[in-house]
Protein backbone atom coordinates (compact mmCIF):
# COMPACT_ATOMS: atom_id res chain seq x y z
CA UNK A 1 0.00 0.00 0.00
CA UNK A 2 1.32 3.44 -0.82
CA UNK A 3 1.09 6.15 1.79
CA UNK A 4 -1.57 8.03 -0.17
CA UNK A 5 -3.82 5.02 -0.23
CA UNK A 6 -3.34 4.47 3.49
CA UNK A 7 -4.14 8.15 4.02
CA UNK A 8 -7.24 7.93 1.85
CA UNK A 9 -8.49 4.92 3.75
CA UNK A 10 -7.83 6.58 7.07
CA UNK A 11 -9.58 9.78 5.91
CA UNK A 12 -12.68 7.90 4.76
CA UNK A 13 -12.77 5.86 7.97
CA UNK A 14 -12.62 9.07 10.00
CA UNK A 15 -15.46 10.64 7.98
CA UNK A 16 -17.61 7.49 8.13
CA UNK A 17 -17.17 7.23 11.90
CA UNK A 18 -18.25 10.89 12.37
CA UNK A 19 -14.79 11.51 13.79
CA UNK A 20 -12.92 14.78 13.25
CA UNK A 21 -10.17 15.30 10.70
CA UNK A 22 -7.23 17.13 12.28
CA UNK A 23 -4.67 19.43 10.62
CA UNK A 24 -1.81 16.96 10.18
CA UNK A 25 -3.98 14.16 8.81
CA UNK A 26 -3.88 13.33 5.14
CA UNK A 27 -6.89 14.84 3.37
CA UNK A 28 -8.00 15.08 -0.28
CA UNK A 29 -6.85 18.29 -1.96
CA UNK A 30 -10.47 19.14 -2.77
CA UNK A 31 -11.41 18.82 0.89
CA UNK A 32 -8.57 21.09 1.95
CA UNK A 33 -9.34 23.57 -0.79
CA UNK A 34 -13.08 23.69 -0.03
CA UNK A 35 -12.38 24.22 3.66
CA UNK A 36 -9.81 26.98 3.15
CA UNK A 37 -12.25 28.88 0.98
CA UNK A 38 -15.29 28.33 3.18
CA UNK A 39 -13.52 29.14 6.46
CA UNK A 40 -11.74 32.17 4.98
CA UNK A 41 -14.98 33.56 3.55
CA UNK A 42 -16.69 32.93 6.87
CA UNK A 43 -13.86 34.87 8.58
CA UNK A 44 -14.13 37.71 6.05
CA UNK A 45 -17.88 37.88 6.74
CA UNK A 46 -17.32 38.27 10.49
CA UNK A 47 -14.82 41.06 9.87
CA UNK A 48 -16.77 42.96 7.19
CA UNK A 49 -19.90 42.43 9.29
CA UNK A 50 -18.49 44.86 11.86
CA UNK A 51 -18.93 47.79 9.45
CA UNK A 52 -22.73 48.04 9.17
CA UNK A 53 -23.02 47.96 12.96
CA UNK A 54 -20.11 50.25 13.80
CA UNK A 55 -21.98 52.80 11.67
CA UNK A 56 -24.30 53.23 14.68
CA UNK A 57 -21.91 53.22 17.65
CA UNK A 58 -21.78 57.01 17.94
CA UNK A 59 -25.54 57.31 17.47
CA UNK A 60 -26.74 54.59 19.85
CA UNK A 61 -29.76 55.91 21.80
CA UNK A 62 -28.22 55.37 25.24
CA UNK A 63 -24.90 54.64 26.91
CA UNK A 64 -26.13 51.13 27.74
CA UNK A 65 -26.99 50.38 24.10
CA UNK A 66 -23.69 51.85 23.00
CA UNK A 67 -21.69 49.64 25.37
CA UNK A 68 -23.66 46.57 24.23
CA UNK A 69 -23.11 47.37 20.56
CA UNK A 70 -19.37 47.83 21.07
CA UNK A 71 -19.17 44.50 22.94
CA UNK A 72 -21.06 42.73 20.15
CA UNK A 73 -18.83 44.20 17.46
CA UNK A 74 -15.74 43.19 19.43
CA UNK A 75 -17.12 39.64 19.54
CA UNK A 76 -17.42 39.68 15.74
CA UNK A 77 -13.74 40.65 15.47
CA UNK A 78 -13.00 37.67 17.74
CA UNK A 79 -15.09 35.38 15.52
CA UNK A 80 -13.03 36.50 12.54
CA UNK A 81 -9.83 35.67 14.43
CA UNK A 82 -10.99 32.19 15.51
CA UNK A 83 -11.83 31.45 11.90
CA UNK A 84 -8.62 32.82 10.37
CA UNK A 85 -6.72 30.66 12.89
CA UNK A 86 -8.72 27.62 11.80
CA UNK A 87 -8.00 28.36 8.12
CA UNK A 88 -4.28 28.74 8.86
CA UNK A 89 -4.12 25.17 10.18
CA UNK A 90 -4.73 24.15 6.55
CA UNK A 91 -1.44 25.71 5.42
CA UNK A 92 -2.39 29.20 4.24
CA UNK A 93 -1.09 32.47 5.60
CA UNK A 94 -3.21 35.16 7.22
CA UNK A 95 -1.75 37.82 4.91
CA UNK A 96 -2.70 35.83 1.86
CA UNK A 97 -6.30 35.41 3.00
CA UNK A 98 -6.62 39.12 3.79
CA UNK A 99 -5.11 39.92 0.40
CA UNK A 100 -7.66 37.67 -1.33
CA UNK A 101 -10.47 39.59 0.38
CA UNK A 102 -8.97 42.96 -0.52
CA UNK A 103 -8.55 42.01 -4.17
CA UNK A 104 -12.03 40.49 -4.44
CA UNK A 105 -10.78 36.96 -5.09
CA UNK A 106 -12.56 35.74 -1.96
CA UNK A 107 -15.93 37.06 -0.90
CA UNK A 108 -18.03 37.56 2.20
CA UNK A 109 -21.70 37.16 2.98
CA UNK A 110 -23.99 39.20 0.72
CA UNK A 111 -25.94 40.45 3.76
CA UNK A 112 -23.24 42.98 4.68
CA UNK A 113 -23.62 44.83 1.40
CA UNK A 114 -26.84 46.45 2.57
CA UNK A 115 -26.81 49.84 4.36
CA UNK A 116 -27.87 50.33 7.99
CA UNK A 117 -30.25 53.28 7.71
CA UNK A 118 -31.85 53.53 11.16
CA UNK A 119 -31.29 52.40 14.75
CA UNK A 120 -33.92 49.71 14.19
CA UNK A 121 -31.45 48.06 11.82
CA UNK A 122 -29.27 47.25 14.86
CA UNK A 123 -32.21 45.37 16.31
CA UNK A 124 -33.04 43.59 13.09
CA UNK A 125 -29.43 42.58 12.41
CA UNK A 126 -29.04 41.05 15.87
CA UNK A 127 -32.36 39.29 15.65
CA UNK A 128 -32.34 38.11 12.02
CA UNK A 129 -28.74 38.16 10.78
CA UNK A 130 -27.22 36.73 13.95
CA UNK A 131 -30.27 34.47 14.19
CA UNK A 132 -29.57 33.07 10.73
CA UNK A 133 -25.91 32.79 11.69
CA UNK A 134 -26.82 30.69 14.71
CA UNK A 135 -28.81 28.23 12.60
CA UNK A 136 -25.88 27.85 10.22
CA UNK A 137 -23.19 27.70 12.88
CA UNK A 138 -24.99 25.17 15.08
CA UNK A 139 -24.92 22.91 12.03
CA UNK A 140 -21.22 23.70 11.50
CA UNK A 141 -20.32 22.64 15.05
CA UNK A 142 -20.78 19.15 13.59
CA UNK A 143 -18.45 19.79 10.65
CA UNK A 144 -15.84 17.10 10.03
CA UNK A 145 -12.79 19.40 10.30
CA UNK A 146 -11.71 19.67 13.94
CA UNK A 147 -10.40 23.26 14.07
CA UNK A 148 -13.47 24.60 12.19
CA UNK A 149 -15.78 22.70 14.51
CA UNK A 150 -14.01 24.08 17.61
CA UNK A 151 -14.16 27.63 16.24
CA UNK A 152 -17.93 27.18 15.75
CA UNK A 153 -18.43 25.96 19.31
CA UNK A 154 -16.73 29.11 20.54
CA UNK A 155 -18.74 31.32 18.14
CA UNK A 156 -22.07 29.82 19.11
CA UNK A 157 -21.46 30.48 22.79
CA UNK A 158 -21.29 34.19 21.97
CA UNK A 159 -24.03 34.46 19.35
CA UNK A 160 -26.90 34.00 21.74
CA UNK A 161 -26.15 37.36 23.37
CA UNK A 162 -26.06 38.95 19.91
CA UNK A 163 -29.47 37.69 18.95
CA UNK A 164 -31.09 38.45 22.29
CA UNK A 165 -29.82 42.03 22.42
CA UNK A 166 -31.16 42.55 18.89
CA UNK A 167 -34.55 41.11 19.71
CA UNK A 168 -34.71 43.24 22.84
CA UNK A 169 -34.16 46.37 20.72
CA UNK A 170 -37.04 45.22 18.48
CA UNK A 171 -39.23 44.60 21.53
CA UNK A 172 -38.54 48.06 22.88
CA UNK A 173 -39.31 49.69 19.54
CA UNK A 174 -42.46 47.65 18.91
CA UNK A 175 -43.82 48.57 22.34
CA UNK A 176 -42.95 52.24 21.79
CA UNK A 177 -44.54 55.11 19.90
CA UNK A 178 -46.19 54.76 16.48
CA UNK A 179 -43.04 56.21 14.98
CA UNK A 180 -40.85 53.62 16.74
CA UNK A 181 -43.12 50.78 15.59
CA UNK A 182 -42.87 52.10 12.05
CA UNK A 183 -39.06 52.07 12.31
CA UNK A 184 -39.12 48.45 13.46
CA UNK A 185 -41.47 47.41 10.63
CA UNK A 186 -39.41 49.27 8.03
CA UNK A 187 -36.23 47.53 9.18
CA UNK A 188 -37.91 44.12 9.04
CA UNK A 189 -39.20 44.93 5.54
CA UNK A 190 -35.70 45.69 4.32
CA UNK A 191 -33.78 42.88 6.07
CA UNK A 192 -36.17 39.93 5.76
CA UNK A 193 -35.36 38.78 2.25
CA UNK A 194 -31.60 39.43 2.42
CA UNK A 195 -31.59 37.37 5.65
CA UNK A 196 -33.18 34.42 3.85
CA UNK A 197 -30.56 34.77 1.10
CA UNK A 198 -27.80 34.30 3.72
CA UNK A 199 -28.29 30.53 3.48
CA UNK A 200 -27.15 30.61 -0.13
CA UNK A 201 -28.75 29.53 -3.41
CA UNK A 202 -31.47 26.85 -3.49
CA UNK A 203 -30.31 23.23 -3.34
CA UNK A 204 -31.29 22.75 -6.99
CA UNK A 205 -28.65 25.32 -8.01
CA UNK A 206 -26.07 24.70 -5.32
CA UNK A 207 -23.30 22.89 -7.14
CA UNK A 208 -20.94 22.19 -4.25
CA UNK A 209 -23.47 21.10 -1.65
CA UNK A 210 -23.43 17.40 -2.54
CA UNK A 211 -19.66 17.00 -2.18
CA UNK A 212 -19.61 19.12 1.00
CA UNK A 213 -22.30 16.91 2.50
CA UNK A 214 -20.37 13.75 1.55
CA UNK A 215 -17.28 15.09 3.26
CA UNK A 216 -19.49 16.19 6.16
CA UNK A 217 -18.19 19.74 5.93
CA UNK A 218 -21.85 20.75 5.76
CA UNK A 219 -24.42 18.65 7.61
CA UNK A 220 -27.61 20.25 6.27
CA UNK A 221 -28.51 21.75 2.89
CA UNK A 222 -29.15 25.45 2.26
CA UNK A 223 -32.90 24.95 1.84
CA UNK A 224 -33.23 22.89 5.02
CA UNK A 225 -31.35 25.50 7.04
CA UNK A 226 -33.49 28.27 5.52
CA UNK A 227 -36.69 26.43 6.41
CA UNK A 228 -35.49 25.93 9.97
CA UNK A 229 -34.77 29.65 10.26
CA UNK A 230 -38.18 30.67 8.90
CA UNK A 231 -39.99 28.26 11.22
CA UNK A 232 -38.13 29.62 14.23
CA UNK A 233 -38.49 33.29 13.32
CA UNK A 234 -42.13 33.73 12.34
CA UNK A 235 -43.50 33.26 15.89
CA UNK A 236 -40.90 35.77 17.12
CA UNK A 237 -42.10 38.32 14.53
CA UNK A 238 -45.72 37.67 15.55
CA UNK A 239 -44.86 38.31 19.18
CA UNK A 240 -43.42 41.68 18.16
CA UNK A 241 -46.63 42.44 16.27
CA UNK A 242 -44.64 42.96 13.09
CA UNK A 243 -45.53 41.71 9.62
CA UNK A 244 -43.05 39.67 7.61
CA UNK A 245 -43.08 41.15 4.08
CA UNK A 246 -44.21 37.97 2.32
CA UNK A 247 -47.84 37.62 1.17
CA UNK A 248 -47.26 33.92 0.40
CA UNK A 249 -46.18 33.04 3.91
CA UNK A 250 -48.51 30.40 5.37
CA UNK A 251 -48.33 27.52 7.84
CA UNK A 252 -48.51 24.25 5.96
CA UNK A 253 -50.36 21.77 8.18
CA UNK A 254 -49.24 18.72 6.22
CA UNK A 255 -45.56 19.62 6.08
CA UNK A 256 -45.64 21.17 9.55
CA UNK A 257 -43.49 23.97 8.19
CA UNK A 258 -44.11 27.47 6.89
CA UNK A 259 -44.42 27.83 3.14
CA UNK A 260 -42.86 31.06 1.95
CA UNK A 261 -42.65 33.08 -1.26
CA UNK A 262 -40.00 33.04 -3.98
CA UNK A 263 -36.68 34.64 -3.20
CA UNK A 264 -35.34 37.17 -5.72
CA UNK A 265 -32.23 35.27 -6.74
CA UNK A 266 -31.36 37.88 -9.36
CA UNK A 267 -30.86 40.37 -6.56
CA UNK A 268 -28.76 37.83 -4.68
CA UNK A 269 -26.41 37.20 -7.60
CA UNK A 270 -26.15 40.91 -8.34
CA UNK A 271 -24.96 41.55 -4.79
CA UNK A 272 -22.59 38.55 -4.74
CA UNK A 273 -21.01 39.69 -7.99
CA UNK A 274 -20.19 43.03 -6.39
CA UNK A 275 -23.07 45.29 -7.41
CA UNK A 276 -24.96 45.56 -4.14
CA UNK A 277 -25.61 48.93 -2.51
CA UNK A 278 -22.50 48.86 -0.29
CA UNK A 279 -19.98 46.41 -1.86
CA UNK A 280 -17.54 49.06 -3.01
CA UNK A 281 -17.66 51.04 0.21
CA UNK A 282 -17.16 47.98 2.43
CA UNK A 283 -13.97 46.89 0.66
CA UNK A 284 -12.66 50.43 0.34
CA UNK A 285 -13.07 50.91 4.08
CA UNK A 286 -11.42 47.57 4.84
CA UNK A 287 -8.43 48.22 2.57
CA UNK A 288 -8.12 51.74 3.98
CA UNK A 289 -8.00 50.41 7.55
CA UNK A 290 -5.37 47.84 6.53
CA UNK A 291 -3.21 50.49 4.86
CA UNK A 292 -3.59 52.92 7.76
CA UNK A 293 -2.39 50.18 10.11
CA UNK A 294 0.73 49.41 8.08
CA UNK A 295 3.02 51.62 10.18
CA UNK A 296 1.73 50.04 13.39
CA UNK A 297 2.50 46.53 12.14
CA UNK A 298 5.96 47.61 11.01
CA UNK A 299 6.70 49.43 14.26
CA UNK A 300 5.67 46.41 16.32
CA UNK A 301 8.00 44.13 14.34
CA UNK A 302 10.87 46.65 14.61
CA UNK A 303 10.29 46.91 18.36
CA UNK A 304 10.28 43.13 18.84
CA UNK A 305 13.48 42.72 16.77
CA UNK A 306 15.21 45.43 18.77
CA UNK A 307 14.14 43.89 22.07
CA UNK A 308 15.36 40.46 20.91
CA UNK A 309 18.72 41.90 19.83
CA UNK A 310 19.10 43.69 23.17
CA UNK A 311 18.36 40.47 25.05
CA UNK A 312 20.91 38.60 22.93
CA UNK A 313 23.55 41.28 23.66
CA UNK A 314 22.96 40.94 27.38
CA UNK A 315 23.46 37.17 27.19
CA UNK A 316 26.65 37.61 25.12
CA UNK A 317 28.02 40.11 27.62
CA UNK A 318 27.32 37.74 30.49
CA UNK A 319 28.92 34.85 28.59
CA UNK A 320 32.05 36.93 27.92
CA UNK A 321 32.46 37.99 31.55
CA UNK B 1 -22.70 36.00 12.17
CA UNK B 2 -22.55 33.58 9.35
CA UNK B 3 -22.60 32.64 5.98
CA UNK B 4 -22.93 30.58 3.03
CA UNK B 5 -20.99 32.34 0.31
CA UNK B 6 -21.65 30.62 -3.00
CA UNK B 7 -19.35 30.56 -5.99
CA UNK B 8 -20.30 32.74 -8.92
CA UNK B 9 -20.98 30.36 -11.81
CA UNK B 10 -18.25 30.42 -14.42
CA UNK B 11 -15.65 31.93 -12.13
CA UNK B 12 -12.34 30.06 -12.05
CA UNK B 13 -11.77 29.63 -8.33
CA UNK B 14 -8.66 27.49 -8.53
CA UNK B 15 -6.75 30.21 -10.39
CA UNK B 16 -8.08 32.83 -8.02
CA UNK B 17 -6.90 31.07 -4.91
CA UNK B 18 -3.23 30.91 -5.84
CA UNK B 19 -1.21 32.74 -3.16
CA UNK B 20 0.08 36.09 -4.37
CA UNK B 21 1.51 37.63 -1.26
CA UNK B 22 4.27 36.00 0.74
CA UNK B 23 3.94 35.83 4.48
CA UNK B 24 5.80 38.71 6.12
CA UNK B 25 3.47 39.33 9.04
CA UNK B 26 3.65 38.80 12.78
CA UNK B 27 4.62 35.34 14.06
CA UNK B 28 2.00 32.79 15.10
CA UNK B 29 1.49 31.84 18.78
CA UNK B 30 -0.49 29.02 20.35
CA UNK B 31 -2.63 30.09 23.30
CA UNK B 32 -3.31 27.97 26.42
CA UNK B 33 -5.81 29.12 29.03
CA UNK B 34 -6.26 27.98 32.62
CA UNK B 35 -9.97 28.23 33.26
CA UNK B 36 -9.61 28.45 37.02
CA UNK B 37 -7.10 27.64 39.72
CA UNK B 38 -6.61 23.91 40.16
CA UNK B 39 -7.11 23.10 36.46
CA UNK B 40 -4.47 22.65 33.76
CA UNK B 41 -3.92 25.12 30.96
CA UNK B 42 -5.83 23.93 27.88
CA UNK B 43 -5.20 24.86 24.26
CA UNK B 44 -7.64 27.61 23.25
CA UNK B 45 -6.44 28.56 19.76
CA UNK B 46 -3.79 30.65 18.10
CA UNK B 47 -3.09 34.24 17.14
CA UNK B 48 -0.53 36.52 15.53
CA UNK B 49 1.51 39.03 17.51
CA UNK B 50 4.85 40.79 17.14
CA UNK B 51 6.21 39.80 20.55
CA UNK B 52 5.35 37.94 23.72
CA UNK B 53 3.83 40.95 25.53
CA UNK B 54 1.37 41.74 22.75
CA UNK B 55 0.72 38.02 22.26
CA UNK B 56 -0.42 37.80 25.89
CA UNK B 57 -2.53 40.95 25.61
CA UNK B 58 -4.15 39.80 22.37
CA UNK B 59 -4.78 36.38 23.89
CA UNK B 60 -6.62 38.03 26.76
CA UNK B 61 -8.77 40.04 24.32
CA UNK B 62 -9.48 37.15 21.95
CA UNK B 63 -9.88 34.18 24.30
CA UNK B 64 -10.97 35.49 27.71
CA UNK B 65 -13.63 38.15 27.15
CA UNK B 66 -16.10 36.31 29.40
CA UNK B 67 -14.08 35.14 32.37
CA UNK B 68 -12.87 32.04 30.53
CA UNK B 69 -9.52 32.14 32.28
CA UNK B 70 -7.32 33.20 35.16
CA UNK B 71 -3.97 32.49 33.50
CA UNK B 72 -2.65 32.39 29.92
CA UNK B 73 0.38 30.78 28.29
CA UNK B 74 1.53 31.72 24.81
CA UNK B 75 4.03 29.54 22.94
CA UNK B 76 5.56 30.20 19.50
CA UNK B 77 3.74 27.76 17.21
CA UNK B 78 7.02 26.51 15.74
CA UNK B 79 8.13 25.38 19.20
CA UNK B 80 5.33 22.83 19.50
CA UNK B 81 6.46 19.30 18.68
CA UNK B 82 3.89 16.59 18.08
CA UNK B 83 3.58 12.89 17.43
CA UNK B 84 3.00 11.89 13.83
CA UNK B 85 -0.66 10.98 13.16
CA UNK B 86 0.59 8.19 10.87
CA UNK B 87 2.42 6.60 13.77
CA UNK B 88 -0.56 6.83 16.09
CA UNK B 89 -1.44 3.12 15.83
CA UNK B 90 2.05 1.91 16.64
CA UNK B 91 2.64 4.67 19.16
CA UNK B 92 -0.47 4.08 21.23
CA UNK B 93 -1.10 0.40 20.46
CA UNK B 94 0.75 -1.03 23.52
CA UNK B 95 -1.99 0.30 25.77
CA UNK B 96 -4.68 -1.76 24.04
CA UNK B 97 -3.06 -5.16 24.66
CA UNK B 98 -2.32 -4.59 28.34
CA UNK B 99 -5.78 -4.79 29.86
CA UNK B 100 -4.22 -5.76 33.20
CA UNK B 101 -3.31 -2.10 33.61
CA UNK B 102 -6.98 -1.39 34.21
CA UNK B 103 -8.77 -2.02 37.53
CA UNK B 104 -11.69 -3.79 35.80
CA UNK B 105 -9.27 -6.60 34.77
CA UNK B 106 -9.42 -8.04 38.28
CA UNK B 107 -12.37 -9.90 39.74
CA UNK B 108 -12.98 -9.12 43.38
CA UNK B 109 -15.96 -10.82 45.09
CA UNK B 110 -18.86 -8.50 45.93
CA UNK B 111 -18.59 -9.49 49.59
CA UNK B 112 -15.28 -7.67 49.81
CA UNK B 113 -17.10 -4.41 49.21
CA UNK B 114 -15.99 -1.37 47.27
CA UNK B 115 -12.35 -1.39 46.25
FE1 LIG C 1 -22.81 37.65 15.96
FE1 LIG D 1 -20.18 36.32 14.54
Amino acid sequence: MTQTTAGETRFQTTIDADDKVEPRDWMPEGYRHTLIRQIAQHAHSEVIGMQPESNWITRAPSLKRKAILIAKIQDEAGHGLYLYSAAETLGVSREDLVDQLHTGRQKYSSIFNYPTLTWADMGTIGWLVDGAAIVNQIMLQQTSYGPYSRAMVRNCKEESFHQRQGYEIMLTLSRGSAEQRALAQDALDRWWWPSLMMFGPPDSESTHTEQSMEWKIKRMTNDDLRQKFVDMTIPQAEYLGLTVPDPDLVWNVEREHYDFGDIDWDEFWTVIKGHGPMNRERIQHKVGAWEDGEWVREAAIAHSEKAAARAADTIDARGAA
Amino acid sequence: MSYSVPEVPGQDIAADDAPRSSSTGWPLWEVFVRQRRGLSHVHAGSLHAADVETALQNARDVYTRREEGVSIWVVPSGEIHATDPYDADAMFEPFADKPYRHPTFYEIPDEVGYM
